[in-house]
């Protein structure tokens, strides 16, 4: 086995899958930026509002009012480097960055797709992705049409841990007894082109949620496999193309479409490269120099021990919601960071009451004066939103005079077609809570159960 | 390779064909188990535009009661015009939360009822005898509650009123002021109505597709947003001192007259639920409306009888609200608890409507990308 795995870190392979997945990751996201900007985002996302969520630890992380713009088109240039190949290490380090800065600056934005992004991109910083195919390689005046075989593989390993979490967390009864929350969502589009009129029948909302729990757990092994990859690629085309059309997810499926074609082999890729190289002028011929790209022995273990760590956390921080009593749903402990990705259909309500702890007098906050709708829909479900709230609340009415300020809240949600019910406990001062990554105790438990992973 | 690359791009065409809905408006081609047209009919048809046209009657009888009382101010045109006017703010309550089309685009509800007005502003207007009433800084001078204001604040007898319409230096400046806030009411009133019978109401029918900007999405967030801020905080938690640590008995809506505010709010709260339950406007009839819906919606989900809990809370906010007082303002000077008491009623139905209802109906508040973690 260790002999195995030692001559497995010894194959090179060629280098264009890394160089092609490198040009098309960096249009992606230099399309990503534009997107975001020109709907008008960063404005209302994080120009405008007044108040921001921080995740943990990571409060020194705030927009920067109009120079918030400068971050976004830093990270948008650095994605064109990263296509190009030029400077790469500088671009990817840039990118990873401003990209994780921006995700980091409110968690009210939070999505699996953005999560994915930054650790795709900080696994990039140590990948020769630039060995081929690029301006470095034409600077340098080397290029090396082979690198290490395991450099590609770590990209297809973070894929099919991508695909395989977010097919284990479907194994749950909401998902595959009672369809939910597709039940909810599905019907709602009963307006979309062709597929609208089977948007009510229930035995489509089973269908889509079964064949999306299989898609997930099998599609990184049908990849694998040369015989199946073509029959694999379709697959995610369509499967991709239907989340697009049915829910708002932006780019991501785009993204996911282009990143699973660094399983096809080389062959392919070089392919695709020559149809670039002839619509953009490119002497091909002096990137297939058939040379071979070594690491240095000290490089290489150290980049191995780092990649293999990061692995190691990438496999266990999405279970660490073990670690929490509750329904993980309903508490959301352990539930960002861990490829959770639409299996549920949340919504809220939190009302919150300051009162004077001395004399009792009590009023309500108009959450519209601190928070944008988006913000309120997110709080209202998430417990650490709610808390870091409510210690705004606490600060801000304090600094407005009000004395022996008490915070307390009134919040009701549902989850997945289930009748809303109260959420955090309403006696509680959540002014006196810390935030930790310990179980809140204030959570009111969930009154129902569901089963699975 | 050719193939693979035509692939893609078919791929890649079909999906921009099938997401530009997100942006626009879209023309509905599927079928639709619940006739989500047909519930957009029926409120558009048998609820919106007869209330409005019923409203837009009540100001034309509030018009000619105004000038009826300008050219010949005494005790009886007083009566009369009070009377037009008390019945006018009750219809009002009909229509003030479709805030949607033109009445949107007129911002038509802060043009015709914010309370509390603003005094010192109406006799500033009064003695310098010009005002534009059409700028957004005036909209506390104008309205339902500037009227209550002209005919019930200034004085405390009837004749103590008409001596300010009918004295020789001001009187004609008070008289012009009245005519013009009941000019621009019944002008704002035309141009919704006028709107909605030329036109909208095809548009709003036609605009059935399930995007954020889609009627029912409009309609719902304008229903909830309504209930929420002008029916629980504005006639019942402001006034309550909800929101504050002290009460304002002087920010009831129709403050001056007194003893209308409760009926105002009576009035409100029914047509907020007959618009739920699609109740044909002063009719028994009822049709297809978000509760259908959400009974529709439920036999797919078989969740809890929404529209039935949700029809509760609407009963029982109102049994609550029958033991206050007439006139909100001594409510709350001499005893505030059952206004509390109604608030918290009152409250119990946000949560129902604005995370239950929203959740089943699955409307969206924002365009942003989001999925649903």
């Amino acid at each position: 086995m260790k002999l195995h795995l030692k001559k497995y870190f010894k194959n090179n392979t060629e280098a264009a899958p890394l160089a092609v997945f490198r040009v098309f990751f960096g249009i992606m996201m230099f399309l990503s930026v534009v997107r975001f900007w020109s709907y008008g985002w960063i404005e209302k996302l994080y120009v405008q509002p007044k108040f921001f969520f921080s995740y943990y630890g990571f409060e020194f992380v705030q927009p920067i009012g109009h120079l918030t713009y400068v971050i976004f088109a830093l990270c948008g240039l650095s994605a064109i480097f990263v296509a190009l190949g030029y400077k790469y290490r500088l671009a990817i380090l840039l990118f990873f960055l401003s990209f994780t800065y921006i995700e980091l600056m409110d968690k009210t934005t939070y999505l699996n797709h953005y999560y994915f992004i930054s650790v795709l991109s900080f696994l990039m910083i140590f990948l020769p992705a630039n060995a081929y195919y690029s301006f470095d390689a034409k600077r340098k005046g080397i290029s090396f049409q082979k690198i290490p075989q395991w450099t590609i593989d770590s990209i297809k390993l973070l894929l099919i841990i991508v695909y395989l979490y977010a097919g284990l967390a479907k194994l749950n009864s909401d998902w595959l007894v009672n369809a939910m929350p597709l039940k909810i969502w599905l019907p709602s589009k009963y307006d979309i082109p062709v597929l609208g009129y089977l948007m009510h029948q229930e035995w489509i909302h089973y269908f889509f949620s079964y064949s999306g729990a299989i898609y997930d757990l099998s599609i990184p092994f049908l990849l694998m496999y040369k015989r199946t990859r073509v029959f694999a690629f379709m697959l995610v085309v369509i499967f991709h193309i239907l989340t697009r059309v049915l829910f708002p997810i932006g780019m991501f499926p785009y993204v996911m479409i282009v990143s699973t074609l660094v399983f096809f082999d080389s062959n392919f890729h070089h392919r695709v490269l020559k149809v670039l190289s002839r619509i953009f002028r490119i002497r091909k011929h002096f990137f297939d120099s058939g040379k071979t790209l070594k690491f240095k022995p000290r490089q290489k273990e150290i980049v191995l021990s780092f990649l293999s760590l990061f692995f190691v956390i990438q496999l266990f921080l999405p279970f660490r919601y073990l670690l929490y009593p509750g329904e993980l749903f309903w508490t959301e402990e352990g539930y960002r960071f861990s490829w959770r990705v639409m299996l549920m259909e949340k919504a809220g309500y939190a009302n919150f009451k300051i009162v004077d702890g001395k004399t009792g007098k009590r009023f309500y906050v108009d959450n519209d004066d601190f928070l944008t709708s988006f913000q309120q829909k997110q709080m209202a479900t998430q417990p650490d939103f709610i808390l870091q709230y409510a210690h705004f609340l606490k600060e801000h009415f304090e600094n407005d005079g009000h004395q022996n300020v008490e915070v307390y809240v009134e919040s009701y949600v549902a989850l997945n077609g289930r009748l809303s019910s109260q959420y955090i406990d309403p006696t509680v001062d959540l002014g006196k809570q810390k935030e930790s990554f310990k179980h809140k105790n204030w959570i009111i438990p969930f009154k129902d159960e569901i089963k699975g992973l | 390779m050719k193939k693979f690359l035509l692939s893609i791009l078919t791929a890649v065409l079909f999906l921009s064909a099938c997401s530009s809905g997100d942006d626009n408006e879209e023309q509905v081609t599927g079928k639709d188990a619940f006739d989500r047209k047909g519930m957009l009919i029926n409120i558009a048809d048998n609820i919106v535009m007869p209330a409005y046209h019923n409203f837009a009657s009540d100001m034309a009888v509030l018009k000619t009661t105004t000038a009826d009382f300008v050219a010949s101010a005494n005790v009886n045109t007083l009566l009369n015009l009070r009377s037009a006017w008390s019945e006018a703010y009750i219809t009002w309550q009909t229509v003030s939360m479709y805030e949607i089309g033109k009445a949107e685009e007129l911002s038509y509800r802060n043009f015709m009822n914010v309370y509390p007005t603003n005094t010192t502003g109406i006799e500033a207007n009064i003695s310098a005898g010009s005002y534009d009433l059409t700028t957004v800084s005036q909209q506390d001078e104008q309205g339902f509650a500037a009227l209550d204001y002209l005919i019930n604040g200034l004085s405390d007898t009837n004749t103590g009123t008409i001596e300010f319409y009918v004295d020789s230096s001001d009187g004609a400046k008070y008289k012009k002021y009245l005519t013009d806030l009941v000019e621009r009411m019944d002008i704002l009133t035309t141009t919704v109505v006028a709107d909605w019978t030329n036109g909208y109401r095809d548009t709003f029918v036609a605009n059935n597709g399930s995007s954020a900007t889609s009627s029912l999405d409009k309609l719902v967030n304008d229903f909830i947003f309504h209930y929420e801020k002008h029916l629980r905080a504005g006639k019942i938690g402001i006034p309550a001192g909800v929101f504050t640590t002290e009460t304002f008995d002087n920010k009831v809506e129709a403050f001056y007259k007194g003893d209308l505010s409760k009926t105002l709010f009576n009035a409100n709260l029914s047509a907020m639920q007959d618009l739920f339950n699609g109740k044909h406007y002063a009719s028994t009839t009822t049709g297809a409306s978000f509760s259908s819906y959400l009974d529709f919606l439920n036999t797919i989900k078989n969740g809890e009888d929404l529209s039935q809990i949700i029809n509760d809370q609407f009963d029982l906010s109102r049994s609550k609200a029958s033991s206050l007082n007439e006139d909100f303002s001594d409510q709350v000077k001499t005893n505030n608890t059952p206004m509390l008491e109604t608030f918290d009623e009152l409250q119990k139905n946000v949560v129902f409507l604005k995370v239950d209802m929203l959740q089943a109906f699955s409307v969206r508040v924002d365009f942003v990308d989001a999925d649903g973690d």
